[in-house]
């Protein structure tokens, strides 16, 4: 088993101060890729200087076998960030609390430095769809998606990073936008944001939306993790451009354009590079995160270390 | 949870039109779905209906590559969005996902002319729940030992399997046209009408097929309902009349396949 003790790599601070109750620290200000089991031998054999990987909490509902074997030898020597996709926290019905105590054992077993999940639902009336499904803004499902969140960070004893979604849809129902939505979730429940700047493409692309107006309307102070991934380009029935949210694909320039504005605002800050189709090989993951923490170096964030190095 | 929870919010009824569109491409357009651009928002809920189905459609492909390799990708993949569409995923871990595929298959009239096919599809699965299935470690030799010198009470050990132990019996030759799928050559050709067995286990890391005798087989299904080896040795016996015990538990033991090895009242491992 990993100590309790996230660890710091390389000297630098490797904690920020999104700590809540406890459990869950928040994760070094580096940049991190995805844990893909063909590159696993190879994480192992080379221990690559990443701030941390991040892997799918469902992949890890197994009872034993080769992934926990591998997560658990990869995380003597890296951090973790460990996201859901199952949680369905904007579905109707309550979070499961059979997938709550799985989430909590993966937590309690792998003392990740980050839990997150997304604004979205994917299951419903026992169906599980196995996609992120949206949700319309307005007060009712603000209440419904706090209510869940409360009981997320309850059961699991920590602070949880809710993700903006990609949307290919609106309702007429949606009485807000979803920045004032996303802000008065993170106001009502205490929770952190993840801020996926493709998504935040995608969606300002397939609403027409200003994505720059928008990435200045989110509580950016909240933002405890950055995805960054690729996306594949379709056509709606207008012909305008409609962005799929694919992660198959290098990272977009107009989304690194965006990231360098969050960059700008926030110094250094936790950068996943998602990945989960077409994987290329490690290296070549490792060198989009590279250019992640060039950026963040040219930004310089010295201020940063000391207020929040020790915290957590 | 099997119906939509009461509509506490008005949405309910929303989700659940959302949901059912989601899977049957017949199903009428959700209610209550705007564009920016006024565009039919009919091709955008598209995505979503394509991202569903083809993600599931994927994970299939990933447990069943032999089956797909023997009916071909576009014959897999429309017999999946079937499937698909009939048994979605009940839980939200996908890892299991398609254990009733080879059910599925062995109905699935245009698979008719490839009886053989749904023994493929369950030894495919067979291996995925094997892959995934709990650690425990082989019995130490020393209890082996003990255990096999327990004289007249030997009847009365009580096997504990490695939890990532199956068994498949099937009429056609499935182990070996499986094996012939692995190798990077030309796939030799394999006289399929030929009865064969095998044990899927994990032994470390990774999953094993082994071609096993019909009696080994009966003898390992016999452990699994719980008999002792007395007990299962018969039963293995009445089933397959060249029924090996020594083989049997050389091979189970061979690949870490047993997990304990006790005699009732006093524990051995």
């Amino acid at each position: 088993m990993p100590d309790t003790t996230p660890r710091c790599q390389a000297g630098r601070p490797a904690l920020a101060a999104a700590g809540g109750p406890g459990g869950v620290a928040g994760l070094p200000r580096r940049a991190g890729i995805g844990l893909k089991p063909q590159h696993v031998r190879e994480v192992l054999s080379t221990r690559p200087d990443i701030g941390f990987f991040e892997v799918h909490a469902e992949n890890y509902m197994v009872d034993g076998g080769p992934f926990h074997h591998f997560l658990g030898r990869v995380r003597e020597h890296h951090a973790l960030s460990l996201h859901g996709v199952g949680l369905s926290i904007g579905g109707i019905e309550p979070p499961d609390e059979a997938h709550l105590d799985r989430l909590a054992a993966l937590i309690t077993r792998y003392q990740p430095a980050s839990f997150s999940e997304h604004l979205a639902w994917s299951s419903h009336g026992g169906t599980f769809f196995n996609d992120l499904l949206p949700v319309p803004y307005d007060r009712a499902t603000l209440d419904r998606v706090c209510r869940h969140i409360d009981r997320v960070q309850e059961r699991l004893g920590c602070r949880m990073l809710l993700e903006n979604p990609a949307t290919y849809l609106e309702f007429e129902a949606s009485t807000m936008s979803e920045t004032t939505f996303l802000r008065e979730v993170l106001e009502r429940t205490g929770c952190g944001l993840l801020l996926d700047v493709n998504n935040l493409h995608v969606s300002c692309t397939n609403h027409g939306r200003d994505a720059l107006a928008c990435l200045h309307d989110l509580p950016l102070t909240a933002v405890g993790e950055v995805h960054l991934a690729g996306f594949a380009r379709d056509q709606d029935a207008a012909g305008a451009p409609l962005l799929i949210d694919s992660h198959g694909s290098p990272v977009d320039e107009a989304v690194w354009d965006l990231y360098a504005q969050v960059i700008e605002r926030l110094g250094a800050v936790p950068t996943l590079l998602e990945r989960d189709n077409n994987v290329p090989a490690l290296a070549t993951l490792l060198a989009e995160a590279g250019r992640a923490e060039q950026m963040m170096a040219a930004r310089g964030q010295p201020v940063r270390c000391g207020a929040h190095g020790a915290g957590a | 949870m099997t119906s939509a929870a009461p509509c506490s919010d008005g949405h309910a009824a929303d989700q659940t039109d959302f949901a059912a569109a989601l899977l049957n491409p017949q199903s009428a357009m959700p209610p209550g779905l705007r564009t920016w651009n006024g565009s039919d928002p009919q091709a955008r809920l598209a995505v979503y209906r394509n991202n569903v189905v083809s993600a599931l459609v994927d994970a299939l492909a990933d447990t069943f590559p032999v089956v797909q390799h023997l009916v071909g990708e576009e014959f897999f993949r429309a017999m999946a969005v079937l499937f698909v569409r009939q048994a979605p995923p009940r839980s939200r871990v996908l890892a299991h996902y398609g254990q009733d595929l080879p059910g599925f298959i062995a109905q699935f009239g245009p698979a008719q002319g490839l009886p053989y096919l749904a023994d493929v599809a369950r030894l495919e699965a067979a291996r995925v729940m094997a892959y995934h299935a709990a650690d425990a470690a082989p019995v130490p030799d020393e209890v082996v030992r003990l255990a096999l010198s327990s004289g007249e009470r030997m009847g009365e050990l009580q096997l504990v399997l490695h939890p990532s132990v199956a068994t498949l019996a099937s009429p056609f030759a499935v182990v070996t046209l499986w094996a012939a799928h692995q190798a990077e050559a030309d796939i030799a050709p394999v006289e399929i009408d030929q009865p064969e067995c095998a044990l899927v286990l994990r032994a470390g890391l990774d999953v094993l097929v082994l071609p096993a005798a019909a009696g080994a087989v009966a003898f390992v299904r016999a452990i699994q309902a719980a008999h002792n080896l007395g007990e299962a040795a018969a039963l293995a016996l009445a089933d397959a009349r060249e029924f090996d015990l020594t083989a049997t538990l050389s091979q189970l033991l061979a690949h870490g396949a047993l997990a304990a090895l006790q005699l009732p009242g006093r524990l051995s491992s």
